[in-house]
């Protein structure tokens, strides 16, 4: 059985890197704060690394199925009624796996932050954030319950918010950390409404519980919540659309993408870290979590999560052809991808059996998201490189950094090779795998997800031609010559490493929906589809943008409106902003300061003018006049010998 | 004629007592206050002597608390004089409606 003191230290580890970095590391430790936390970090990721072995090798199967195991629950609150707050872990295959991505992940952006961060004034700060990110993340995974979920849910906002505001004497950066924290805040809003909808009906928080209950057409719970209904949809498919509402809004799906284009403006390991590989996935886990409840009992949500998912694959990766930022580009990306692992869940049906052809989509996710999180942290950290080195976020100040960063150059070829799908690397067996369940699921999100990979394939290249093909780097070049030391180039070559061969791993022999061993089989001859229109892409982009020519430009003009409508994002933004602006400050904004002006203010006021009144009373009565206090002794004299006589007998 | 009993009394006690009052409370100066005091006292002598004669003729209580509220009216009186001298010394007055310091 797993040791329940040594799962707590994988939590208490980096909260307390947190701890000590946040209280004292200005003062006290300053430079040293990122060792510390990063050997708190290491040793975290040892004992998950510990943990993910011992679970899927010795003591999580059980009868060939990987059983659902909680070494430890604590009752944190004790309400009436049988309400019972609980704080506890979960190991399944799906935390095991995610505690080895997120504490690795994490692991690598801290020692590269080692070097990435120096000589930053707030260093310490910057760790102890960092702490307090893997800390709740990991507690993210770990939760037990729907409700500490929702506890840690919000702790990895927040975290967020505070590192995409880390400069925060840069207004785009204030701006952005608000826009993030307010989008995310809102569909969380959607999220605990979603969770106390499915905890009414099931009169539980436990995931296990939950899921035994809801996930059985028969039992009288399932049938309760489908048969209430509101605006003509059962009160389950409402709980399970306003939990998804919540995964939409930390996952970045379309329409609730917004804030993560903006959230670059954080230090680009801390992107690497949250906006690419963990947190932005929570969307993702979340589904996966409830996964049962989702496939057996409401399908038609299901269905809609899939096209959520798959139309936000799809945009995002228009957009991101036109976008000039590299970190934004590889923002949209990231939403693209999370599209994919969504809409991969989404046409993936539970259980399987051994052909595997039911349970592939969630198979397929999650693995998409394993790779994903090592090849897009591997991308965004050697972004970071290449902005170190020229000062700018605008492809057009690089290109021609082949010579000058030359591992970079490599590392980043691989990413972007994985995440086009080209054989061998990781993502293309991921990738594979989705488009596979998503064709025998349903032809047409399919043929999106296929255009999407294909454009994916594009404007990777497009990035990385961008910057280290095209011209001759003319920048300054005494500025920064090295790619950095041993701190930036571990943590590449080490990502790098898993971002290539990771694809090998036999993953539905660990995670799959129901616990039992999938095969996932490999189709030569539908692969082939997808790996030719990466490879066109992939082309393309080198015939635009290898070599510094002017057809983009002659492209872009022939596109015209078509192309101002992508590089404004769909006009999104303004969007949401009309609506904010026109209807919410207008209507609920004006009638909730009239509120406020006329009804709470005036309660305060009233509240002030009645002591106010009271006070004068009391001030004359205070005379000074040693008569008048015999005479108020006198009344009050009477009055008791009244009261003693007459009322009290 | 008519027998005198404990309602008379307890009428002369009550009117003392409340004259007493009215001085108090309406006079300025400070020896006339206290002498309404004392008639205020004294009132309260009345009640404890007439009580012990009427309703508990066997016992002294009534008495003796009588003979002690003297001594302490005496004690009391002798304070208040002193007050008021160092009153007069300070103030160059004993009206009472001239010593309003201890307000605010």
């Amino acid at each position: 059985m797993p040791n329940t003191i040594l799962i707590a230290l994988i939590l208490l580890l980096p909260l307390a890197g947190f701890l000590i970095n946040g209280i004292f590391g200005r003062k006290y430790i300053g430079k040293l704060a990122g060792i510390l936390s990063t050997l708190l970090l290491l040793a975290s990721f040892i004992i998950c690394l510990y943990t993910a072995y011992g679970y899927f090798y010795q003591f999580g199967m059980v009868d060939g199925i990987y059983q659902k195991i909680v070494p430890f629950e604590w009752n944190w609150l004790s309400f009436a009624n049988g309400l019972v707050l609980k704080m506890g872990f979960l190991l399944d295959p799906l935390s095991a796996m995610m505690l080895l991505v997120v504490s690795f992940v994490s692991l690598m952006v801290h020692i590269y932050s080692l070097s990435y961060m120096k000589g930053e004034e707030r260093f310490a700060t910057y760790y102890a954030f960092l702490g307090l990110f893997s800390f709740s993340m990991l507690g993210l995974v770990l939760s037990s319950n729907i409700f500490q979920i929702y506890f840690f849910w919000e702790l990895v906002g927040v975290s967020s918010y505070l590192l995409i505001g880390f400069y925060y004497d840069r207004p785009s950066a204030v701006m952005a950390c608000k826009k993030a924290f307010i989008v995310t805040r809102f569909a969380d809003f959607g999220f605990l409404i979603g969770i106390l909808v499915l905890s009414y009906y099931t009169g539980s928080l436990d995931f296990q519980t939950i899921l035994e209950r809801l996930s059985s057409p028969e039992s009288s719970e399932t049938g309760m919540a489908l048969q209430a209904s509101f605006l003509g949809i059962s009160a389950l498919s409402w709980g399970l659309i306003l939990v998804f509402i919540g995964g939409a809004g930390k996952s970045a799906l379309f329409p609730l993408h917004i804030w993560l284009p903006d959230a670059m403006e954080g230090p680009t390991p801390v992107s690497a870290l949250i906006h690419a590989a963990t947190m932005v996935v929570a969307g993702v886990f979340l589904v996966a979590r409830l996964f049962p409840v989702y496939a057996i009992s409401g399908p038609g949500v299901l269905e809609s999560v899939a096209w959520v998912g798959v139309i936000s694959a799809l945009i995002a990766a228009l957009i991101a052809c036109t976008q000039t930022d590299i970190k934004r580009v590889l923002a949209y990306s990231t939403m693209s991808q999370i599209g994919y692992m969504i809409f991969a869940l989404g046409v993936s049906g539970y259980g399987g059996g051994n052909n595997g052809d039911i349970g592939l989509g969630y198979t397929a996710s999650l693995f998409h998201l394993f790779t994903h999180a090592l090849f897009k942290a591997l991308l965004f950290l050697g972004a970071g490189v290449v902005i170190h080195y020229v000062h700018s976020n605008e492809i057009r100040d690089m290109g021609g950094l082949k010579k000058k960063l030359p591992v970079t150059h490599i590392c980043f070829l691989i990413a972007c090779l994985a995440i086009a799908g080209v054989p061998p690397f990781s993502g293309f067996f991921s990738k594979e795998e989705i488009l596979y369940a998503a064709w025998l699921h349903e032809p047409a999100i399919f043929f999106i997800g296929l255009i999407s990979s294909g454009i994916t394939a594009f404007y990777m290249f497009r990035l990385y031609f961008g910057i280290f093909h095209s011209r001759t780097y003319k920048g300054h070049e005494t500025a920064n010559h090295a790619e950095g030391g041993p701190a930036i180039l571990i943590p590449l070559v080490l990502l790098a490493i898993g971002a290539a061969t990771a694809g090998f791993i036999p993953f539905g022999h660990f995670v799959s929906s129901d616990g039992k061993p999938l095969d996932m089989p490999f189709h030569l001859r539908f692969s082939l589809a997808p790996v030719l229109l990466g490879l066109t892409g992939i082309l393309l982009a080198g015939w635009l943008y290898a070599s510094g020519s002017d057809r983009p430009e002659k492209i872009r003009l022939a596109l015209g409106g078509f192309y101002r409508l992508l590089y404004r994002k769909f006009y999104i933004d303004e969007i949401y902003l009309f609506v904010t602006r026109k209807f919410l400050f207008n209507i609920i904004g004006r009638a909730a300061a009239w509120t406020d002006k006329n009804v709470v203010d005036g309660l305060v006021d009233l509240l002030g003018a009645a002591t106010r009144g009271l006070s004068v009373l009391l001030r004359g009565m205070q005379s000074g006049k040693v008569q008048q206090y015999a005479l108020y002794f006198l009344g009050g004299a009477l009055a008791l010998a009244f009261l003693f006589i007459y009322v009290w007998k | 004629m008519i027998e005198p009993g404990l309602y008379h009394v307890l009428f002369i006690s009550s009117a003392l007592f409340f004259i007493g009052t009215y001085g108090f409370l309406t006079r300025r100066n400070l020896i006339t206050m206290l002498m309404s005091l004392e008639l205020i006292l004294n009132s309260v002598n009345l009640n404890f002597v007439a009580f012990n004669k009427w309703l508990w003729p066997g016992k002294l209580d009534g008495l003796f608390f009588a003979l002690f509220v003297i001594a302490i009216a005496a004690a009391e009186a002798a304070v208040a004089i002193a007050i008021i001298i160092n009153l007069y010394r300070t103030h160059q007055s004993i009206d009472v409606e001239k010593t309003e310091e201890m307000k605010n």
